[in-house]
């Protein structure tokens, strides 16, 4: 029983180690390789699985032969969807923490295919190398329909979704009149912006161990970030009891949003595993990474009217973006541009197109990171149009409360972003005039844009058990998917108790523990931290009225109001020199250990009358070949309004990562389909490009100081999403300044670049 | 992958007799293709030979005053030894812009020149491919073919050689030491790979009983003026969009010789021997190269999404050809 929060409504003040640039407590375990993986746990009798692709994108399997696979040595046998075990029936049973309306996909329910490179059977065998000769023994055919995956054929069937999701805000109501402001604006840009599939390429592959134990439970490595939504997504599909599986996952190796719902390779694992009664493990093979969820594409037209001195007048943003036949995958793309500046006559649209593909997966920063990029170029074009710094037209329209929803921000440092990133940029001296700067051949060139993403909260369990040895343990459901979850929380715990930060062990990644929600949106801090606060509180409250027994009354007549922890003591908060050490504390309570349990839900009420985002401000430096239209970004400048940053080493490092994937974003990251086939052709490493070490220049972080009282008792927002958001926009830009070309498909390839600079000479 | 028998060659002629008269076998040394391959259902041999332990793995003087590279010398080693680095700059910066400092190191001469082509469909056993699967047409033709052939291409395949260190030897008109039961030959490096024509699954003229054991380069190695450049869309870990190997002897102001080959634009890497041969006598300055440029591209054609590596690769050798007159020192 998990006692009711008692949080007031206060921010709390930062405890000592808050806020300090700590490394990674897991580090250690990284990089010396003992840190383990979903597919690196080995149990004795281990099997291995390995999905078979279909090679159709659309139709239905006519006949499956498996006799030449079952005769392969060491192959012990071949799931299909003729033989499968049972699972669950009603769509609600396949429904995981993420999924958006629809009916989710079930891995060999049917004949049906429904995408490119769908499981089409699972062989299983002694070894992996058996089982992946199995799987080319399979003999599949097929009655293929016909299928259309490309997004400009169906934009203009496109329909409006409804609320589809939680988390999901449709676009708010037309204010004004748009059309007629932008028909009668002085100065105007109405232009359209395309965006391609991404796929997610997290560096460890999705793999799941099933380890079947002596007693038929079983305990479940996953790649995932969420053990808990893995959890009760098995028992669910599958039938069991909660306390017939555990899931555990206590590194993950990147995700990027791949692991926020339950993958084939889970589903595969564990049916093979109860149906065999043996231990299975199954791993995606890389271009199975690209059959399961993706960043859909998107075309975008933005339409902006302006007064010459910059005031906008007219805000059009309509966004037409894939999804799939089964599933109304949605999210916000259009709404941060009516929440991000001032403007009285918006309209902004969101639709959706069904096509015959997987159904997209949240990618880090999803929908801003496709929305946000196409009004920031879109502003930047304005500002050209209008001869006015685009720093200086961001200004002109800023806006200190939420346009769309009529309400103040819970806090909104983007003012000092912009302030801050212009000064370390050197943004004074940029000259306006694009193709002003070069060095030889190389053009060089500035640009800026904003990102904004959303301070979500969600509900979130952790326990905390302080031992008389001094050695706190505080233990919480969620996901480290390489943010800094272990290293953040074990600050949260150490700062609330006075521990050394040595003296704390953070526990995450396993069904077991207290629950959390799935590590995604940036909200981990918000959430699970809140929760380790409030649990760490708890024993803190214990120790105080432990302390104000004592026999001898060392602390005098203090009440627990009176009283601090400091450096393993108790002490009086007015005389730190009197004070006890919290062993003693505890003995003289006689207790070995306190244990406390807590739940942190979020300030509904204060959350409900204010609009809570991060924000940021981003400054680009491209260098751009005159000759052979290459790009190279020298200099990224992101400057971060995220509220309180616990650790700003690791919240420097993930904003600096969201940097780098949005040079890739920007410049590199795209899924090539082949229409004809309907499929992903480039889908491995060497041909689906992300940024690699030569690519990237310096980039510099700064953390502008930003207090929020809204948000949660730590009043930090998290910041795995904010980094990317502005980037692709800023970089954008600057090769407009540098060459005068305007690229408006993503990324940013050679060829676009060159083809603007020939139209250019030619014109 | 398919099962398969391995064994250790411990002589050339120990090789040769594991070779002969097994069809589906293959000789493997640094394996960075060819077991990728194997992984992934593409090649299928039934035999591995394994030839590292081989004594091909020395770089020599030939008494021509060139360069002997034994084939199982790593590309990283060829990359940095002093000799090929001072008189065949141009090779040295070829291979160095190839792939990642790791795969250099395991990565062999020999494997160098027998890599097959980067193209998606070859590599994706659920789409058709015509060197993969002869007769089960070419994907890439109305397909995605952004990194695909502009010159010398065919209606059975548009894939392109992925070497960028085969674009240097082909400018330095290296040739190719191979050995079989026939005994050994020299084959010219322009006639070591093909055309894909009507045979696409055939990429070189190496015999399938032989093996190569050396390259040889010529004395000339154009250190002066000499460059290569590759242009692609990442700055590491991408094949090339386009490259050019550049090379030029230079008197007076005036081209006495030239070399020009690209990567990243055929089956074969592409050497231009009119187009060299037009240089020569011509001031050495950007009119020239770009009558050159013409000359190379003259016939080039694209698939579509290819389109732009055209005008590329008229930049490109433009650039290449600018940027190796200019040049003193690598």
């Amino acid at each position: 029983m998990i006692a009711k929060p008692a949080i007031p409504d206060v921010l709390r003040e930062p405890g000592p180690g808050i806020g300090k640039p700590l490394s990674r407590v897991d580090g250690p375990l990284k990089v010396t390789g003992q840190a383990r993986y979903a597919a690196e746990f080995n149990v004795p009798g281990l099997v291995h699985g390995y999905i078979v692709s279909s090679t159709i994108t659309k139709g239905r399997i006519t006949r499956i032969d498996t006799a030449a696979a079952l005769r392969r040595p060491g192959v012990l046998h071949v799931f299909t969807h003729e033989n499968r075990p049972h699972v669950a029936w009603f769509d609600r049973k396949w429904k995981d923490e993420d999924a958006p309306s629809g009916s989710p996909f079930r891995p060999l329910y049917d004949d049906r295919i429904v995408h490119a490179m769908q499981p089409v059977a699972l062989v299983v065998a002694e070894t992996f190398e058996a089982a992946r000769e199995g799987a080319r023994l399979v003999q599949v055919e097929y009655e293929a329909e016909p299928h259309e995956t490309d997004l400009a054929a169906r934009r203009h069937e496109a329909f409006t979704p409804g609320k589809e999701k939680g988390g999901f805000e449709p676009p708010p109501k037309p204010r004004g009149d748009p059309d007629r402001a932008l028909a009668e604006a002085a100065v105007k840009v109405d232009v359209e912006y395309v965006q391609p599939t991404e796929h997610h390429n997290p560096m460890e592959m999705h793999g799941s161990t099933v380890v079947y134990n002596d007693d038929g439970t079983l305990t479940v490595h996953d790649k995932t970030q969420g053990a808990p939504n893995s959890h009760s997504w098995v028992c669910s599909v599958f039938g069991l009891s909660k306390s017939a599986v555990r899931v555990i996952s206590p590194f993950v190796g990147g995700a990027f949003g791949s692991g926020l719902r339950p993958q084939h390779q889970l589903f595969m694992a564990v049916m093979a595993a109860l149906q065999l009664k043996r231990s299975v493990r199954v791993e995606l093979s890389r271009p199975q990474m690209f059959t399961f969820g993706h960043r859909p594409p998107t075309i975008q037209r933005v339409a902006l009217g302006a007064a010459p001195d910059g005031t906008l007048q007219a805000m059009i943003h309509e966004a037409v973006q894939e999804s799939s036949q089964f599933e109304n995958y949605v999210e916000i793309v259009v709404n941060w541009s009516g929440q991000q500046y001032r403007c009285d006559n918006v309209r902004l649209d969101y639709k959706l197109a069904r096509l015959d593909v997987f159904t997209p997966l949240d990618m880090r920063a999803p929908g801003a990171a496709t929305g946000v990029p196409a009004i920031e170029m879109a502003m930047d074009e304005l500002a050209h149009a209008l001869r006015m710094d685009p720093v200086e037209l961001r200004l002109r329209n800023y806006t200190d409360r939420d346009p769309n929803q009529d309400k103040p921000f819970s806090s909104k440092e983007l003012r000092a972003c912009f302030a801050q990133g212009a000064e370390r940029f050197g943004w004074s001296r940029r000259n306006p005039q694009p193709r002003s700067m070069r060095e030889g051949r190389q053009l060089i060139g500035w640009g800026v844009a904003s990102g904004v993403w959303d301070a979500m909260q969600g509900q979130a369990d952790a326990r905390a058990t302080l031992g008389i040895d001094g050695h706190l343990v505080v233990a919480s459901a969620t996901a480290d998917i390489g943010t800094g979850t272990y290293t953040v929380m074990s600050q949260i715990a150490a700062g609330t108790l006075g521990l050394p930060i040595g003296n704390v062990t953070f526990k995450l990644g396993d069904s077991a523990l207290p629950m959390a929600p799935i590590e995604g949106g940036s909200w981990t801090v918000s959430s699970v931290g809140s929760a380790v606060l409030a649990a760490c509180e708890r024993v803190r409250g214990r120790l105080y009225k432990l302390a104000a027994k004592m026999e001898g009354a060392p602390l005098g007549k203090a009440k627990p109001a009176d009283m601090v922890l400091t450096d393993g003591h108790v002490a009086l908060a007015a005389d730190p020199a009197r004070r006890v050490p919290i062993a003693e504390v505890m003995r003289s309570g006689g207790v070995l250990a306190i244990e406390e349990e807590a739940r942190s839900v979020p300030y509904y009420v204060k959350r409900a009358q204010h609009t809570l985002a991060t924000h940021s401000a981003v400054f680009a430096e491209v260098r751009v070949d005159e000759d052979l239209g290459t790009v190279q970004v020298s200099r990224i400048v992101s400057a971060v309004a995220a509220g309180r940053i616990i650790n700003p080493k690791t919240a420097g490092s993930q904003v600096m990562g969201g940097v780098v994937m949005g040079i890739g974003m920007a410049l590199e990251e795209e899924t090539f389909m082949d229409h004809g086939l309907g499929r992903y052709m480039n889908h491995d490493l060497a041909e689906y490009h992300v940024p690699v070490n030569a690519d990237i220049g310096s980039i510099d972080v700064i953390f502008v100081d930003e207090h929020d009282e809204v948000v949660n008792p730590l009043g930090a927002k998290g910041v795995g999403e904010i980094g990317i958001v502005g980037v692709p926009a800023a970089i954008a830009n600057a090769v407009f300044h540098a060459t005068g070309v305007r690229v408006r498909e993503l990324p940013i390839t050679l060829d676009k670049v060159l083809a603007g600079l020939s139209r250019r000479s030619a014109a | 992958m398919r099962a398969f028998s391995y064994s250790r060659a411990e002589s050339v002629a120990d090789a040769l007799k594991g070779v002969v008269g097994h069809g589906e076998t293959k000789v493997v040394a640094g394996g960075t293709n060819l077991l990728d391959l194997m992984k992934a259902d593409v090649m299928r041999p039934t035999r591995l030979v394994d030839i590292t332990r081989l004594p091909l793995n020395r770089i020599e003087e030939t008494a021509e005053g060139g360069l002997r590279l034994g084939a199982l010398v790593t590309n990283a080693d060829t990359a940095h030894d002093e000799r090929v680095r001072s008189r065949y700059p141009m090779l040295s910066r070829a291979i160095l812009a190839g792939a990642s400092a790791q795969l250099r190191n395991m990565a062999t001469n020999g494997g160098n020149l027998l890599q097959r082509t980067r193209c998606y469909y070859f590599y994706d056993t659920g789409t058709p491919c015509n060197k993969r699967e002869p007769g089960s047409g070419c994907g890439a033709i109305g397909g995605v073919n952004r990194i695909h052939a502009i010159l010398g291409a065919s209606e059975h395949c548009i894939a392109t050689h992925p070497s960028d260190m085969c674009v240097a030897l082909a400018a330095l008109a290296a040739e190719i030491r191979v050995t079989g039961p026939r005994g050994e030959r020299t084959i010219p490096f322009e006639a070591f790979h093909r055309l894909p024509g009507d045979a696409p699954q055939i990429d070189t003229n190496l015999a399938p009983d032989e093996i190569v054991t050396a390259i040889d380069l010529p004395a000339r190695g154009f250190a002066a003026h000499s460059t290569y450049l590759k242009v692609r869309d990442r700055q590491s870990y991408a094949f090339a969009l386009v490259s050019v190997a550049a090379a030029l002897e230079i008197e007076d102001g005036k081209v006495t010789a030239a070399r020009l080959a690209l990567g990243g634009v055929a089956h074969k890497p592409w050497r231009d021997q009119a187009a060299e041969e037009a240089l020569v006598g011509r001031p050495a300055d950007a009119g020239s190269f770009a009558v050159a440029a013409e000359a190379v591209l003259r016939d080039a054609r694209g698939f579509g999404h290819n389109d732009f590596k055209i005008d590329l690769a008229r930049r490109a050798i433009l650039r290449a050809l600018q940027d190796a007159a200019a040049s003193e020192t690598p």
